[in-house]
């Protein structure tokens, strides 16, 4: 009699199912475990003690004496209406990052889906090489280039077309450009893949059938590129709206992210609760899209086999 | 659909120039002999000379490069793991727990997993009093759970392609379950596992805000470092520290590039 | 064998004809199956199968996809363990045993040959698992290339092979272990026309040089017919006949079976009468009664199937000698002509269409039955086939 009539070759299977515990333990400890810690700090209360938090369960004379939560957190969140725009700043912020992302991006993704193979490789790679440098680096050299004193200006100044430097560095303009700059890798690939996989035959029976090359473009290429679109976007998307280095190093004082808010209430005012409801507040307002990200993860991996 | 159109040449054009300007720009500026951006006082190595004094600077270098090693090896391992469960055991317990644990670092900001797992080791010290202290292994062990997530996605899809049968060939003509893994499985995925390594190894080496939170007193990682110096304005010796990462990077994809041709090339013959 | 769409296609003498049947004349089965079950998920994939295989012959299992076979290949193999039931070979229970220990080997449909190895590393490599010495793995490598014929292709990858190479790959690869039992699992799906028909007479000298039972899993009759001594034809998880190509061709032990293998005539009828060694039966949609040979005595009015091969049948446009013959008369409805044969689809008063094949004997360029003619249909009572369901 077999256990388990789903196994093929027995053995192997039977090993990796036991192997894989030593990953999933991590991941439930190292992951999983410290949202449960985050939600818990975010309703307690700040002292000044070592944490800097009231612990969970009061522990008395006699034993546990029953749990010791606040709200106040969350409503300190509310009441002032200061977070509810620092939240949606950085929602709006990072849509338009991530609107000029897909704008610069699709294009890029596919004219390489279309390129023979060979330069295909090449031009990806191309793509690729700036992801592999370091992101803080890369940031930080828009600083250079948008200064007042920096390239852009002196070469724009020196050809006249300007008599003023251009304030482009710390302000929302340079954040964009950090977020497009930033992202911009993870945007073509998922498009590309998925374009990669366009069959040109359907673009040729829709030219057969009467339909102009923008017109194909948008009936045939658009609609079935939607899932590479979608994939990219939320790899795009949901990372900026926590973005932290971009508008700290490229951004104004008055940039508001909520990413640069989380540090600042974290390492400056040292209130680690409130922190932790902001945290909370930013995970439920991007869960929606996390697991529709996973939704189309799983499904271009079904695609893709 | 022969003729290219000419705007679809000058948008991608133009977000090539977009990706490598910055680029080249830190090169260049890097053999700057002035201190200003904005003037060009000759070429110049004096800040090459700078980084090789600056003792602060390599052991934070130093630093980065043993975490980075150390995650992405783990990473690695462990997420291949995860990778061939996900892949093989259609019937996995818990298989959506999994799922969803190993694709959302893909996409959780930063700050969030920076904090978490800070207060993680906080609330870890107090009840079993490891970690004492923070510093490299706590990075190390950030880096390697959200590297991990990276990891799967491209062992995966090198699964993907795989076929099956080639493990069941070779149990077929004798081979026991883990020779076959190390004969065939290993070798097929060799590929996917080095890049998911480069990757892993890549993301620990560039790492600022997690590092940062669960950082301790004394482990002061480069990108922590540059931050630091970052902030206060351009310094030209962090042009030279990243004209030196850049052709770093360039020699080592130019050489994996050459590398995977010739192999190609003598396949052939 | 006539069959419709072969037509003259066949190849010159099928050289060096394999025996038929087992060659060893007495002893235990090399394989017994018995009453192996397999079930997915509420799904019975083998159900109750019992079978033997015998020492030295070549054997097919014939159905079309989803029957079972399949699965029952990978029984045979081990990588499923069945549900119930067990697989002895050479007298051993191989029920729980894992397939690297099994003296078995597998010819996968995808050939699965190893991307990573040259074609002689593939083809040592259930040697260097057996742990023989490098040097006599060397030879014996040698040795099987050469009688695959694959000798100057040795340092090569898969990947540069043509499909008929690396076929001849995957077979020295499982061969060169010298199994007690080779299975092959649709060992020429993947080969062009030409190739095939090569192929197949190919492996049945293989087979026959080398004393090996083979077991072919196929969907295609016309490869399980010229190969096999043996064929069990499979349905649903079940075998529905076991035997050599003539009786499965012939002696359709169902309706199934006779329907599946080879083109026929199906006719529902009702038993009329019996005596002498043949029945009566009278059949309401051809609006006629005809005889068969029967040893046993049936009841009147049982159904009962009745069939006829199309080239059983005679067709003329005179009447033919009745004698011990069912005859029938019509109009051609429809008619193929393919040079070595012509087929007749011949509609009969009551509506009912019989289908015909004759062989063109005479040389004429002129067709000696046309559309519209009338004809009779005859054939010997011997030739009718009679099914239980």
């Amino acid at each position: 009699m077999s256990e388990d009539t789903t196994t093929r070759g027995g053995d192997p299977r039977r090993w990796l199912s036991r192997a894989v515990t030593l990953p999933y333990v991590w991941l439930l400890l190292f992951f999983l475990a410290p949202f449960l810690i985050i939600l818990k700090i975010s309703f307690a209360e700040p002292i000044v003690a070592q944490p800097p938090f009231t612990p969970l369960l009061e522990w008395g004379e006699r034993g546990f004496e029953g749990l010791r939560t606040t709200f106040e957190n969350y409503a300190f969140l509310f009441q002032d209406g200061y977070y509810g725009i620092i939240y949606l700043a950085s929602l709006k912020m990072a849509a338009i990052g991530t609107l000029l992302c897909l704008l610069l991006g699709y294009p890029m993704a596919y004219f390489i889906a279309r390129q023979p193979s060979r330069r295909r490789q090449v031009l990806l790679l191309a793509v690729i090489l700036p992801f592999w440098i370091s992101f803080l680096l890369r940031v930080y050299a828009w600083i250079g280039l948008l200064n007042n004193r920096g390239v852009i200006n002196n070469v724009l100044m020196s050809l006249g077309v300007i008599d003023e430097p251009l304030t482009m560095l710390y302000n929302d303009f340079a954040v964009y450009i950090g977020i497009v700059y930033s992202y911009l890798p993870f945007m073509i690939l998922p498009l590309y893949a998925n374009l990669e996989r366009l069959d040109v035959d359907l673009l040729d029976a829709a030219a057969d059938l009467g339909a102009k090359r923008w017109q194909a473009f948008l009936d045939v290429t658009l609609p079935l590129s939607m899932p590479g679109i979608v994939g990219g976007c939320l790899l795009v998307f949901i990372p900026a709206v926590g973005e932290f280095t971009i508008p700290a190093l490229l951004g104004g004082a008055d940039t508001l992210m909520i990413g640069r808010v989380l540090w600042d209430e974290f390492f400056v005012s040292r209130d680690w609760p409130v922190a932790s409801a902001v945290s909370i507040v930013l995970v439920l307002l991007l869960v929606a899209p996390i697991m529709w990200f996973q939704h189309v993860q799983s499904r271009e991996q079904e695609a893709g086999r | 659909m022969r003729r290219r159109p000419l705007g679809l040449l000058t948008i991608v054009a133009f977000g090539y120039a977009f990706l490598y300007v910055p680029i080249l720009s830190v090169v260049i500026y890097s053999f700057n002999d002035s201190r200003l951006v904005t003037l060009w006082g000759g070429f110049s190595l004096r800040w090459y000379a700078h980084l090789l004094a600056d003792d602060e600077l390599l052991e934070a270098a130093f630093l980065s490069l043993r975490i980075a090693a150390v995650s992405a090896t783990v990473a690695t391992s462990l997420g291949a793991l995860v990778a061939l469960a996900l892949h093989r055991l259609t019937r996995l317990r818990g298989r959506l727990l999994l799922s969803g644990m190993i694709t959302a670092p893909l996409v959780m900001p930063e700050i969030i997993t920076g904090l978490s797992l800070l207060f993680l080791f906080i609330s870890m010290a107090e009840w079993i009093g490891w970690p004492a202290t923070r510093g490299a292994t706590t990075i190390t062990i950030a880096h390697i759970t959200f590297s991990m997530a990276y990891v799967v996605v491209v062992v995966r899809s090198r699964l993907a392609g795989m076929d099956e049968s080639l493990e069941e060939a070779a149990m077929d003509l004798g081979g026991r379950p883990l020779t076959v893994f190390f004969d065939i499985t290993v070798p097929m995925l060799l590929p996917a596992l080095v890049s998911g390594w480069l990757l892993a190894f890549t993301l620990s080496l560039d790492d600022l805000v997690i590092s940062s939170f669960v950082s301790g007193p004394g482990a002061t990682t480069l990108p922590m470092l540059i931050f630091a110096k970052v902030r206060l304005g351009v310094t030209p010796d962090i042009n030279a520290i990243a004209t030196i990462i850049i052709a770093l990077v360039i020699a080592g994809v130019v050489t994996a590039a050459l590398l995977s041709g010739r192999r190609e090339r003598a396949t052939v013959r | 064998m006539n069959r419709i769409g072969n037509g003259g296609s066949k190849n010159a003498e099928p050289a060096a004809r394999p025996a038929t049947g087992p060659r060893e004349p007495a002893g235990v089965p090399l394989v017994q199956i018995q009453d192996l079950t397999k079930r997915f998920d509420g799904v019975t994939a083998v159900d109750c199968v019992s079978l033997d295989i015998l020492r030295g012959e070549l054997f097919a299992i014939l159905g079309s996809s989803g029957c079972g076979k399949t699965t029952l290949l990978r029984l045979l193999a081990g990588f499923e363990q069945p549900t119930s039931g067990t697989i002895l070979i050479d007298g051993v229970d191989m029920t729980q045993v894992p397939p690297y220990e099994r003296p078995v080997n597998l010819m996968f449909q995808s050939y699965a040959l190893f991307p990573h190895m040259t074609v002689a590393q593939n083809v040592a490599y259930g040697l260097k698992k057996e742990r023989l010495p490098a040097a006599r793995i060397k030879e014996r490598v040698a040795e099987m290339l050469a009688l695959v014929k694959l000798e100057a292709l040795a340092a090569r990858k898969p990947d540069k092979l043509s499909g008929g190479e690396k076929q001849r790959v995957a077979l020295a690869r499982a061969l060169i272990k010298r199994p007690k039992l080779l299975l092959l699992d649709e060992p020429l799906a993947a080969l062009d026309k030409k190739l095939r028909e090569h192929t197949q007479f190919e492996l049945a000298n293989l087979q026959y040089q080398l004393g090996t039972t083979f077991v072919v899993v196929t969907h295609d009759q016309d490869e399980a017919m010229t190969l096999a001594s043996r064929i069990a034809v499979m349905e649903q998880g079940r075998i529905a006949q076991v035997g050599t190509p003539g009786e499965v061709y012939e002696f359709p032990a169902n309706r199934f079976v006779a329907d599946f293998v080879g083109d026929i005539n199906l006719i529902d009828g009702r038993v009329a009468g019996a005596g002498a060694g043949r029945l009566s039966l009278r059949c309401e949609t051809l609006g006629a009664e005809l005889t068969a040979l029967s040893d046993e005595a049936v009841a009147n009015d049982t159904a009962i199937c009745v069939a006829v091969r199309p080239e059983k049948i005679t067709i003329s446009r005179q009447p033919p000698d009745a004698t011990d013959r069912n005859v029938l008369k019509g109009v051609v409805l429809d008619l193929g002509y393919f040079g070595d044969q012509s087929l007749y689809r011949v509609r009969l008063p009551s509506g009912a269409v019989l289908q015909v094949i004759s062989q063109n004997l005479r040389r004429s360029a002129s067709l000696t039955v046309e559309w519209d003619d009338e004809v009779y249909l005859s054939w010997d009572v011997a030739s009718t086939i009679l099914l239980r369901e």
